[in-house]
């Protein structure tokens, strides 16, 4: 055994107290004719070797590039207090807290967790976790639909790429309908939620929309008239969403004070690693009216039998385990312990830490927009934002490309993450947060300059200077 | 446990202070850095956060951390879970910076490593399973179910078959299976079980037809029993032009052994915190990955990562295969998980694996046989089971008035995390025991002993398994008035902690 402790004479004594003489006997229930054959896997590899070819792998990936990549997945500082908590045994291998008087532990960080989204939203209930931001804005979307019995909801395309297409997976599969609400082409709004279009999508009394989606910062950094939206929403009959980013939230107007129903978000910046994708954490909250259409676990305060004050799983009739087939969603396991990493992070910092960490990225996005602008990439859009913005580049996905090869990450193109839409494709969204150094920004304008400057003939000898 | 015993917390709200929060984090920002932000956009006063120093923060979540029962501090027989050991190495790997460090977005010529690590566990889990492929996106066994059932809808409207609406689902199934049925748009048909435990194949040949999409089946099954009439059931599914579903919860006891793909299954899906190790968190996060035969593949989410002919990988770019359900998340998937997962297997490779199974099942069938010679507590399905069996506590309760509930409450005292009980819904009174491959011998044996003195005491002296546990931070809960009041968050005026004195 790699990790198990019994020795041949235990597995003895375990086929002598079943008066069985091979383990194969437990397995002769299993049909002859679908037996497995062997498996061919690799060669078990000893703890050594295991650790050198992970270095490697982790090795073949390059971090160590000047990054200005964003797109709702952010590089912020993580202070190593969260690890140190995330490490204690009895939190990340105890499961499903199902028996709460040996589940203290885990049932009061979620408590914790959910108060702490709640100041951060303005929200009355926020569920203990759900996957990520993109499932977590598709479950609001399927919840406006159970709370209005309507069948169609409208999406902003400020609202990410990524996001809609959940969106739109879910909604395929429960038959329900959606449109995208178009983002203004040019002026002082564009880049942000085209109102009139919303109005007339609105307007169709013959298909009427349980909710309306918008995000701020929307997925171009930004900032959507969201109490408008909501205005809107609410005069239709819908219910309004709003996918938000929750450090944004300790400057920026909570979705409580325009008026959302319902928040949605990506609960990665909140202290939580990029990883490439995951595991991360999807908020979701909502005003109290709707805690029965809620899906995912809640925590709750109550009291134990000597009157001491304890926490429990509770509203159980929403899930899976009870209502089956009635269920308000199917989800099970859901993303405890990145809730645990975001409410330490968030308890870590602090009020003042965590408007630091919103009004330093903003900062430093000031000073990177300024530094673009003077290396001859100026804003694409006029409007407000926050840590992230779009410059408008020539040719973007090459610049993009040659930037690379010379140790800069430079944002993402626009092309890439919406090819549809070519009023974009000169785009790429960068954005910057406290991590992002003067050093970074300089770089990035410097090699930007040049590439513009230069012009593609000249980038072959200059390429590979810059890379670390 | 500490001398003292674990402690009550107050909240982080009752330990916060003015001025108390750690300072010097990250720079204070500048006095003007939000003076480009409409007054409008922001907000008119700051969210009431707790302040509080890192020494307090820490004693906070350790304290917490005692309240808790993990893997890592003792047995934990939860049925269906497969509460295994979480190898510590896994940790490290998924840690490491050129892991945790990479952006989602980063260009695939930055994240070769990843890209490779993934399409690798991608083909290990289609060995496994006996599939042609397999989808790493899903983030947990509930969200893989939910991607197969949608990949079974595309595959028959793909074929113009816009009938089908109906998912046939044993009763002894877990919730997520008819849940999942409706949130992919499908109606749910429950099987009941045959008295052997397996599935009624008359009702099942009853239910079966044009309508029947997909049957979703957990092997071996709830009740810790092989579906001994697989083969007959895939081969019916099979004619009536509908899909085999297998929900892959229980694999651990089948590595090596039964591979769903080679038994005919069309599409399973993994819970890697259960068979492969990856620690189950306090409620997640897993990954619930998805495998799939090859008339499937096209249906799969997007994107898939792609080895190129030079032996580079990338990601799948947007549209690249059309007739994909689309994205059910964000990103390529729980990387982070997938790592530990990936470690796990390599570290075992096939002969470790079928090894894994192997002893995960004797030992099911050793703690088994104790407890039935024990006599307390019937085992109705007898014979073997696999990697974990029914216990019942029904006649306890009609000798003592002692339920399954008050008897996993006083396993607690005995220092044990109880079983799963009252699951599945099909036996009175059930408890559903999983040992696991890692724990050891005397421990089952001293298991067994426990929860046969229990039987014991509810003879004896009922009132000390009644109002059970004794010995927990807490006792029994007051659920009602946690339903009927609902306080899901902390406020200002919520009462003062009544510590334990």
């Amino acid at each position: 055994m790699v990790y198990g402790p019994h020795t041949p004479d235990d597995r003895s004594r375990m086929l002598a107290a079943l008066g069985i003489g091979s383990v194969d006997e437990l397995f002769d229930v299993i049909p002859a004719s679908i037996r497995a054959r062997p498996m061919a896997l690799p060669a078990g590899m000893t703890e050594l070797d295991l650790m050198a070819r992970l270095r490697t792998l982790a090795g073949h990936n390059r971090v160590d590039l000047a990054s200005f990549l964003g797109a709702g997945v952010y590089r912020h500082h993580l202070p190593p207090v969260i690890d140190q908590i995330l490490l204690r045994g009895e939190f990340y291998t105890a499961y499903t807290p199902y028996q709460p008087e040996i589940s203290q532990g885990t049932l009061q960080t979620i408590y914790e967790y959910q108060s702490l989204l709640a100041e951060l939203t303005g929200m009355d209930v926020v569920s203990a976790s759900h996957y990520d931001g993109a499932t977590a804005t598709a479950e609001a979307a399927l919840m406006t639909c159970r709370a209005t019995r309507r069948e169609r909801v409208l999406v902003s395309r400020g609202v990410h790429p990524q996001a809609r297409q959940t969106l739109e997976t879910y909604f395929a599969g429960a038959n329900l309908t959606f449109d995208e609400v178009p983002l203004v082409a040019d002026g002082p709004a564009a880049g942000t939620t085209d109102l009139a279009a919303l109005r007339r999508l609105l307007a169709d009394p013959a298909r009427p929309v349980a909710g309306v989606v918008a995000a701020q910062p929307n997925v171009l950094g930004l900032l959507e008239p969201m109490d408008e939206v909501g205005r809107l929403a609410h005069a239709a009959g819908a219910l309004f969403v709003a996918a938000v980013e929750p450090i944004s939230l300790a400057v920026l107007a909570p979705p409580a004070a325009y008026g959302a129903d319902i928040a949605a978000g990506e609960g990665q910046p909140l202290g939580i690693p990029p990883q490439y994708g995951g595991p991360y954490l999807g908020i979701l909250a909502c005003r109290d009216p709707l805690v029965r259409q809620i899906p995912g676990r809640l925590i709750g305060m109550t009291s134990d039998a000597d009157g001491r004050r304890a926490y429990v799983m509770t509203m159980r009739a929403r899930e899976q385990d009870i209502r089956r087939e009635k269920a308000a969603s199917n989800i099970c396991t859901n993303q405890a312990l990145c809730a645990l990493a975001a409410a330490v992070y968030v308890a870590a910092l602090g009020p003042g830490g965590l408007r630091d960490v919103a009004a330093t990225s903003a900062a430093r996005a000031s000073e990177l927009a300024a530094a673009l602008a003077d290396a001859g990439a100026p804003r694409l859009h006029a409007g407000a934002y926050l840590n992230e913005f779009a410059v408008r580049v020539a040719d973007a996905p090459a610049v993009h490309r040659r930037l690379l090869h010379r140790g800069i990450l430079a944002g993402i193109p626009l092309a890439q993450l919406e090819p549809g839409d070519p009023s974009l494709a000169d785009g790429l969204l960068v954005c910057a947060t406290e991590c992002t150094t003067a050093e970074e920004i300089e770089l990035f304008a410097w090699a930007l300059r040049d590439e513009l400057g230069a012009g593609p003939g000249m980038t072959g000898a200059a390429g590979g200077e810059g890379t670390r | 446990m500490s001398v003292t015993g674990p402690k009550l917390q107050p909240t982080l709200f009752e330990l916060s202070g003015p001025g108390r929060a750690a300072g010097r984090r990250i720079p204070a920002a500048p006095a003007d850095a939000l003076e480009r932000i409409p007054a409008a956009a922001l907000r008119e006063s700051p969210p009431a956060l707790p302040e509080v120093d890192e020494a307090s923060l820490v004693r906070h979540y350790v304290n917490l951390s005692q309240l808790n029962w993990g893997v890592d501090t003792g047995f934990y027989p939860l049925g269906s879970c497969t509460m295994k050991y979480n190898p510590k190495v896994n940790e490290w790997a998924a840690r490491l910076p050129g892991f945790a460090s990479l952006h989602p977005l980063a260009p695939d010529e930055t994240a070769q490593g990843t890209l490779e690590l993934l399409w690798e566990l991608e083909r290990d889990l289609a060995e496994i399973g006996g599939m042609d492929a397999v989808t790493l996106q899903p983030a947990a066994g509930a969200h893989g179910e939910l991607t197969g059932i949608l990949v079974v809808r595309a595959y028959h409207r793909a074929r113009g078959d816009l009938e089908r609406t109906e998912v046939l689902i044993p009763d002894s199934a877990h919730g997520t299976n008819p849940a999942t049925a409706s949130m992919a748009g499908f109606l749910t048909v429950n099987i009941p079980s045959a008295p052997d435990g397996g599935v009624d194949l008359e009702a099942f040949r009853a239910a079966l037809g044009p309508r029947t999409a997909a049957i979703m089946i957990t092997n071996p099954s709830t009740l810790g029993l092989f579906e001994r009439r697989i083969v007959e059931l895939i081969e019916m599914v099979h004619a009536a032009g509908a899909l085999a579903y297998m929900d892959g919860a229980n694999l651990n006891a089948m590595l090596g052994r039964f591979r769903p793909g080679e038994a005919g299954f069309d599409v399973m899906h993994f819970n890697v915190h259960k068979t492969f190790s990856t620690p189950h968190g306090g409620g997640g996060p897993g990954a619930g990955p998805v495998g799939v035969r090859a008339p499937l593949i096209p249906f799969l989410p997007a994107p898939r990562v792609l080895r190129e002919p030079a032996g580079t990988f990338r990601l799948e770019r947007p549209g690249e295969r059309p007739a994909s359900i689309g994205r059910v998340r964000g990103h390529v998937g729980s990387v982070g998980i997938l790592v530990r997962a990936w470690a796990y297997i390599r570290a075992h490779g096939s002969d470790g694996l079928r090894e894994v199974s192997d002893d995960a099942v004797l030992a099911a069938n050793y703690l088994r046989g104790r407890l039935e010679a024990g006599g307390a507590f019937e085992v109705p399905y007898p014979g073997p089971c696999a990697h974990e069996f029914i216990a019942s506590g029904a006649s306890l309760k009609r000798a003592t008035g002692v339920r399954t509930l008050d008897v996993a409450k006083r396993l607690i005292d005995k220092g044990y995390h109880p079983p799963t009980i009252y699951f599945p819904h099909t036996v009175d009174e059930a408890m559903l025991i999983e040992p696991t491959e890692t724990e050891r011998l005397d421990s089952l044996d001293a298991f067994a002993e426990a929860l046969l003195e229990i039987a014991r005491e509810a003879h004896d002296t009922p009132d000390l398994v009644l109002f059970a546990p004794h010995s927990a931070p807490v006792r029994r809960l007051d659920e009602a008035t946690a339903a009927r009041q609902p306080n899901l968050r902390w406020r200002r005026q919520a009462p003062p902690a009544q510590g334990p004195g």
